[in-house]
């Protein structure tokens, strides 16, 4: 069984690396946005530390949604319908899709990194090593929450629909732009609700690019970024298991 | 010859729109049973149900002796299947999806690459192997999907209308393909379609109508159903059939401005016809029944009825 659940895994892993390789310029078209937000954030306000952070965790969630974005159309027609009809556990489906997401988070913010240099913090090889994995776990809670969210979703404009909704206002009050100390009180609450505060604290606590962050500690960003990713990852798997093509609509 | 897929008093709803209204029928080991049956008649939910991407509301559907409501993984071993609008990923290469789907099948290594070049040869495929899928024509791509379905050696090959969108030559090789690997191995095939002279290809065929069976037997023998001759007319005069059936001691239909007739001497009724009802009738056609005629003549309505109150496939 946990042959045939881990090839399963294998061949969804696989075929995302491809996709993700074929289609490198619409990949770098949807992460370049992330960056150049730095850039004019960082010169407009004239401290491009205290951005970096905030931007790659809009880098890594673009990435998820990129990857989760094709199981909407792909469960009715395409390569997901193979993996569902597959005598394998149907949550190999979305542990493939979580790996994958999680290696291009990891990957592309590996890229993203030297450019910490303008900020003039440079990092050590164990610095890179922490940061690396701080995406990658990163990656995995964005991507099962990707996942949830677009198998939820009839359309992928439902989707786009839902990321407008959720998502970036969740960023939005993540710290990644405002400190929670100038925050109003309401907002200061919300805020520490929010799972990308602890996911942008595991970043922020990882790669020294705002030594004036005030946001949580590391133990708490590794702890509820885990936590989220698995409560995400289970309701996913639960919803795959329950709806195979989704909502009805067929 | 034992049932290898056996369906009893299925039923399931959209809401409360039922695509399956108590359907049964069963399958014999190594059949080719054809589901034949209008656009919405509920084919298409039946077949998800049968590969497990559904569960009906009603009734069961045993497939090489496990309830497909629950069979789950153990089910999925024994059927091989391929979907209306296909399930290769049109950015990977043909080698790549048949690994890929090798992977998902729980093949691996040498045996994989075995079969892989077994399948490549048989269907003729070794020299697009290195393409991406999206590049092959829709005959080529049909081939990869069957290829695909068959990887794991099924007891079942299930098909969704697969021949929808290929011309009729690509059509005729599908079925070619489909032909030899019965004869090399015994699989049995169950296929759905809307096309009548694709339901020839079936050694029993199941037509059906609004979720239900309206007939089943083997094409030969559903066809001698309709006895003689059928004549069609084609007429823009209200209540023809109607006259004709009040006239002739025959049987009638009409359905969406066909009017059809069963009769053992088509050639006399023709003349007939036009002699009582001058100036009323068109043209007139008549031909051997065909399955079609069965169809109308079961279901009693018009193929593709956009009301039947299902959704379409």
């Amino acid at each position: 069984m946990l042959r045939t659940y881990l090839l399963a895994v294998r061949a969804v892993f696989v075929r995302d690396m491809l996709h993700f390789w074929r289609e490198r310029s619409r990949v770098i078209g949807f992460v370049a946005s992330p960056l150049l937000f730095w850039l004019l954030l960082g010169a407009g306000f004239g401290d491009m530390g205290r951005f970096f952070n905030g931007s790659l965790l809009l880098s890594v969630m673009f990435t998820a949604v990129f990857s989760t974005m094709s199981v909407i159309e792909d469960r009715r027609e395409g390569f997901l319908l193979s993996v569902l009809s597959a005598p394998a556990p149907r949550c190999a489906l979305a542990s493939g899709k979580v790996l994958a997401g999680s290696f291009m988070s990891g990957v592309q913010g590996l890229f993203f990194l030297p450019l910490l240099i303008v900020t003039g913090s440079p990092m050590g090889p164990g610095d890179v090593a922490a940061a690396a994995g701080a995406l990658v776990l990163c990656g995995a809670s964005f991507t099962s929450l990707g996942f949830w969210l677009a198998w939820k979703s009839k359309t992928p404009q439902g989707f786009h629909a839902m990321m407008n909704l959720i998502l970036m206002p969740l960023w939005l009050i993540s710290g990644a732009l405002f400190d929670a100390t100038t925050a109003l009180p309401w907002i200061r609450s919300v805020m520490a609700l929010n799972p990308m505060t602890y996911f942008l604290a595991t970043l922020q606590r990882t790669i020294p690019a705002d030594p004036n962050w005030a946001g949580p500690a590391l133990e708490a960003g590794l702890l509820w970024t885990s936590v989220c990713g698995i409560v995400f990852l289970t309701a996913a798997i639960m919803d795959v298991e329950r709806r195979p093509l989704g909502k009805e609509g067929q | 010859m034992s049932a290898i897929v056996e369906a009893s008093g299925l039923r399931h709803a959209y809401g409360n729109r039922a695509a399956l209204d108590g359907l049964s029928f069963s399958v014999g080991e190594g059949d080719i049973y054809g589901i034949l049956g209008p656009n919405g008649c509920g084919k298409s939910t039946l077949f998800r149900i049968l590969c497990t991407l559904e569960r009906p509301h009603g009734g069961t559907a045993v497939i090489a002796g496990l309830d497909a409501a629950r069979g789950g993984i153990r089910l999925r071993k024994e059927i091989g299947v391929v979907f209306q609008n296909g399930s290769l990923d049109q950015r990977l290469t043909v080698r790549e999806n048949l690994i890929a789907q090798g992977h998902l099948q729980s093949i691996s290594g040498s045996a994989l690459k075995a079969r892989i070049g077994e399948l490549l040869a048989e269907f003729g495929l070794e020299s697009r192997a290195g393409d991406e899928a999206g590049t092959l024509s829709g005959g080529l791509r049909r081939k990869v999907e069957i290829a695909k379905a068959i990887i794991h050696r099924p007891r079942i090959l299930l098909l969704d209308e697969a021949s929808t969108g290929l011309d009729p030559g690509a059509r005729r090789e599908m079925w070619a393909s489909l032909n030899r690997l019965r004869s090399a191995s015994p699989v049995t095939i169950l296929f759905t379609t809307h096309l009548m002279d694709e339901a020839e290809n079936a050694t029993r065929l199941l037509m059906m109508s609004r979720g239900k069976a309206v007939a089943e037997d083997t094409p030969h023998r559903l066809k001698a159903r309709v006895g003689g001759d059928v004549v069609e007319f084609e007429s823009d005069s209200p209540g023809l059939a109607n006259d004709l059936k009040e006239r002739f001691p025959v049987e009638v239909s009409e359905s969406s401005g066909r009017i059809s007739a069963e009769t053992p001497a088509g050639h006399r009724f023709i003349a007939e016809a036009f002699e009582a009802f001058p100036g009323r009738i068109i043209s007139a056609s008549l031909h051997r029944p065909t399955l079609e005629d069965v169809f109308f003549k079961a279901a009693g309505e018009h193929l593709a009825e956009p009301d039947s109150g299902v959704r379409s496939a």
